[in-house]
């Protein structure tokens, strides 16, 4: 490192102060590193904030649907299972908060301890997307999933089926696939910001690996860190909604 | 006029006069060296490309419509391929030319150096968003080419999921992927507008050209996303069927049609701003004035982008919203006129007893000022709810909404390509031949659009492909007015090509204008800047100016 200053030193032929040494980041068009860091953070902040837009339109769909047919919303979201979206509630909070300790330390520049994190984090987030999968694969067997196959038998005739619920008129029934849909569609948009998000999480392992983030250059790892939370506080929206919409005390 | 007898263009002595040896256009050479750049400048040349490509495949089927709707009778081409030339020409239009436009060309090229930057925040972002622009373009160029899709831009549903099987879903994608290249270029014009003004460049020093970028970034950054998924919920919608916008499974048409306005309301207010940001510049220097109010100016960009949100529901008064919501509606959208005309109004200010010259980018400029007032005045006739009821769905809004985007965004466009030629290539366009080319659009266009204006008044519906024959007189003059606007289009592609090699060669300054991308040399070195500018001094002082001019002739004497 000495060494490499001296000979940036001798080439520029200029005093480098002995404090402050550029990192090997710095791209050419930003004046200072601080710059690059604080337009790094804001990029991602306004790139989250499309993200909830993007989300917003599915929100905002949800909204009217369940205070339209809030009987046949009810009653499909008495099919998801709890225990198992509480299990992933934890497990994803679990990885975010790995996720913050590598942040921390990347920043007081320990990579070992950053490298096991991103393990950690990367493991809890895939424990997640197993038991989604297995969520997912329990209602294509039940034919809960929108399109041609839907099958209502469940919720026109619940007691058939073992089930403790007040029967649903077919076209109130129908309305369950609304709700489906909007559960497939919600939880599976998240998924995909899950599955890019472990991807980014395996190139920054590598990176972390080699020792990038090392020498104070923390500001990928930073980034994705609000990315990862982000996407973590979307599914602390979608659980309650989803899950919970019947289930107070008494119901 | 004494459009002739005084001008302010100043070009260096041709005779010795040559191009700076170093430029972003001669830094590095080779095709891959364009496609792969970083260079905010490049990238915006790469775009004007592009843009103009599919520019003129929209306007050919602009030319396709009029051809058919010359005679009442249907006879050119059958009713669905009608259907798909205005669709073809509606998607090509807005998304890939009047979105893009100016923000990614001339704001590509100009917002960094006008706030002192030497590129970008993230000039990758930016190359990657040129490249999505494709994509995104050659999905509509296929959905066009496997034999098109005839929903309409809108999309509107149930016609679109369960009436139509044309290629509905490969033009939504491309749609979708184009989304993602806006938002990347909002998202980095924000964060450069935020992050890397020079030294002394204050909010309020900004050209007013970055405040409407500005403005029109927060849209795209916060609109496009709703587009997005909305789409998506189309494309499966149409693929699977999972129910929200189909009737018969409880779901709701309209919700649709909330979602996609809630962005191409907006949109709307994302072709033009970036075009008034044009005219405030050009205004200025071709009156050598400070624009007058230029704290309301600024304002009001940021006002009609507040306000461009809540307006939506006023595309569909006649579709059954309630009669409540019509109303409130109904007021917000008068409101925006209020940031528009406070525009119009300072524009106006500004001319006053500034020393006014007519240059080519001023003349496109005073077209701007004119059809735009017109667009927008009729685009309160559209807002108020027992005129709506009346002229909505005629040629009455298709003729307001061609006076805001071609005659507004359109010449504000050409206006300022003009305006920023010789900044982009060091060379002049042709004088004469540019003016003969800003009448003949302005002709062309009034002669185009005025006889729908009555046409939509007297009840003709759009998107029909035959009419009544008392029509036909304004039809053909509307058809004959598109024949003008087509020549009047065709000359500057010519001539500014030509002027690429032939060129007077253009200087520094040749307008001798305030902003700073007019102090440094033209075409500008890839790093824009040799050292960082230090700014003292507020945007349009042309007493400032005069000074440092002045100065320059004593040191060089």
């Amino acid at each position: 490192m000495i060494a490499a200053t001296h000979a940036h030193t001798h080439e520029t032929a200029q005093p480098v102060e002995h404090e402050h040494v550029a990192l090997p980041q710095l791209r050419h068009h930003f004046e200072t590193e601080e710059q690059q860091r604080e337009a790094a953070t804001f990029g991602m902040w306004l790139f989250l904030l499309t993200e909830i837009m993007f989300f917003g339109g599915l929100f905002f769909s949800y909204l009217l649907y369940r205070n339209w047919y809030y009987d046949a919303f009810v009653v499909a979201s008495n099919q998801l299972s709890v225990p198992l979206g509480g299990i992933n509630t934890a497990v994803l909070i679990t990885s975010g908060f790995f996720m913050a300790l590598g942040v921390w330390a990347a920043e007081v520049k320990k990579k070992g301890l950053l490298v096991l994190f991103l393990i950690l984090t990367i493991l809890f987030g895939c424990v997640f997307i197993g038991i989604k999968a297995d969520e997912y694969h329990e209602k294509w067997e039940k034919h809960h999933i929108p399109g041609d196959h839907f099958d209502v038998a469940e919720f026109v005739n619940p007691h058939a089926y073992g089930l403790n619920e007040k029967p649903l008129p077919p076209d109130a029934a129908n309305r369950t696939q609304i709700f489906f849909s909007l559960y497939f569609l919600m939880t599976g948009l998240h998924a995909l910001h899950m599955l890019i998000g472990l991807g980014i999480l395996f190139w920054l392992l590598w990176r972390a690996h080699r020792g990038d983030f090392s020498a104070g250059y923390v500001a990928p790892i930073e980034n994705f860190a609000l990315y990862w939370h982000f996407v973590d506080i979307v599914w602390l929206f979608l659980f309650p909604l989803l899950y919970l919409i019947n289930r107070h005390p008494g119901a | 006029m004494s459009a002739t007898s005084s001008t302010i263009v100043n070009l260096p002595d041709q005779r010795t006069a040559t191009l700076p040896k170093r430029s972003y256009l001669n830094n590095e050479d080779g095709l891959l060296s364009w496609l792969l750049t970083g260079d905010h400048k490049r990238i915006a040349i790469l775009y004007l490309i592009s843009i103009t490509f599919f520019f003129f495949i929209g306007g050919a089927f602009a030319g396709l419509i009029r051809l058919e709707l010359l005679t009442p009778q249907p006879d050119l081409v059958a009713s669905d391929t009608y259907n798909k030339f205005f669709s073809m020409h509606g998607i090509i239009m807005v998304f890939l030319f009047l979105v893009p436009s100016v923000p990614a060309t001339l704001g590509n090229f100009l917002m960094p150096i006008m706030i002192g930057a030497k590129d970008l925040a993230f000039p990758k972002v930016n190359l990657l968003s040129w490249y999505l622009y494709w994509i995104g373009g050659l999905f509509t160029l296929a959905a066009l080419v496997l034999g098109g899709v005839d929903t309409g831009w809108t999309f509107t549903t149930p016609l679109s999921t369960h009436y139509l099987n044309t290629h509905v879903i490969t033009a939504a994608l491309g749609i979708f992927i184009i989304g993602f290249s806006s938002i990347f270029t909002g998202l980095n014009f924000i964060v450069t507008i935020h992050r890397m003004r020079a030294p002394g460049m204050t909010w309020f020093r900004l050209p007013l050209f970055v405040w409407s970028n500005y403005a029109a970034s927060l849209l795209m950054v916060l609109g496009t996303p709703v587009l997005a998924i909305t789409l998506v919920l189309v494309a499966l919608e149409r693929t699977i069927g999972i129910g929200v916008f189909d009737p018969t499974k409880g779901g709701d048409p309209l919700l649709f049609q909330h979602l996609f306005w809630f962005y191409s309301h907006p949109a709307v207010y994302i072709m033009i701003l970036p075009g008034m940001g044009v005219i405030s510049e050009v205004i200025s220097t071709f009156s050598r004035k400070r624009v007058f109010g230029y704290t309301a100016v600024a304002f009001s960009s940021v006002a009609i982008a507040l306000f461009g949100f809540f307006v939506w529901a006023h595309h569909m008064f006649i579709m059954g919203v309630s009669n409540y919501s019509a109303l409130v509606f109904s007021l917000l959208t008068m409101l925006v006129a209020v940031p528009s005309a406070i525009k119009i109004f300072n524009w106006a200010f500004t001319l006053q007893k500034g020393s006014i010259t007519f240059e080519t980018p001023m003349l496109y400029a005073f077209g701007f000022m004119g059809l735009f007032t017109i667009g927008g005045m009729t685009g309160v006739f559209l807002g108020a709810l027992g005129m709506d009821i009346h002229l909505t769905e005629t040629y009455f809004i298709v003729a307001h909404f061609h006076f805001v985007m071609v005659g507004g965004m359109l010449m504000a466009f050409l206006s300022g390509v003009h305006f920023w030629w010789p900044k982009m290539t060091g060379r002049m366009y042709p004088e004469s031949l540019s003016k003969l080319a800003a009448v003949t659009t302005f002709i062309g266009f009034n002669l185009t659009f005025l006889p729908q204006f009555i046409l939509g008044y007297l009840g003709m519906p759009r998107r029909y492909h035959a009419y009544p024959p008392e029509f036909q007189v304004l039809n053909v003059l509307s058809t004959a007015g598109a024949t003008v606007l087509g020549v009047g289009y065709m000359l500057p592609l010519l001539y500014l090509g030509w002027s690429l090699k032939y060129g007077a060669i253009a200087g520094n300054n040749p307008w001798q204008a305030t902003g700073l991308e007019w102090q440094i040399q033209s075409p500008p070195l890839t790093e824009n800047f040799i050292e960082v500018p230090v700014i003292d001094y507020e945007a349009y002082d042309y007493e400032w100016l005069a000074q440092k001019m002045e100065q320059e002739v004593t040191t060089v004497g």
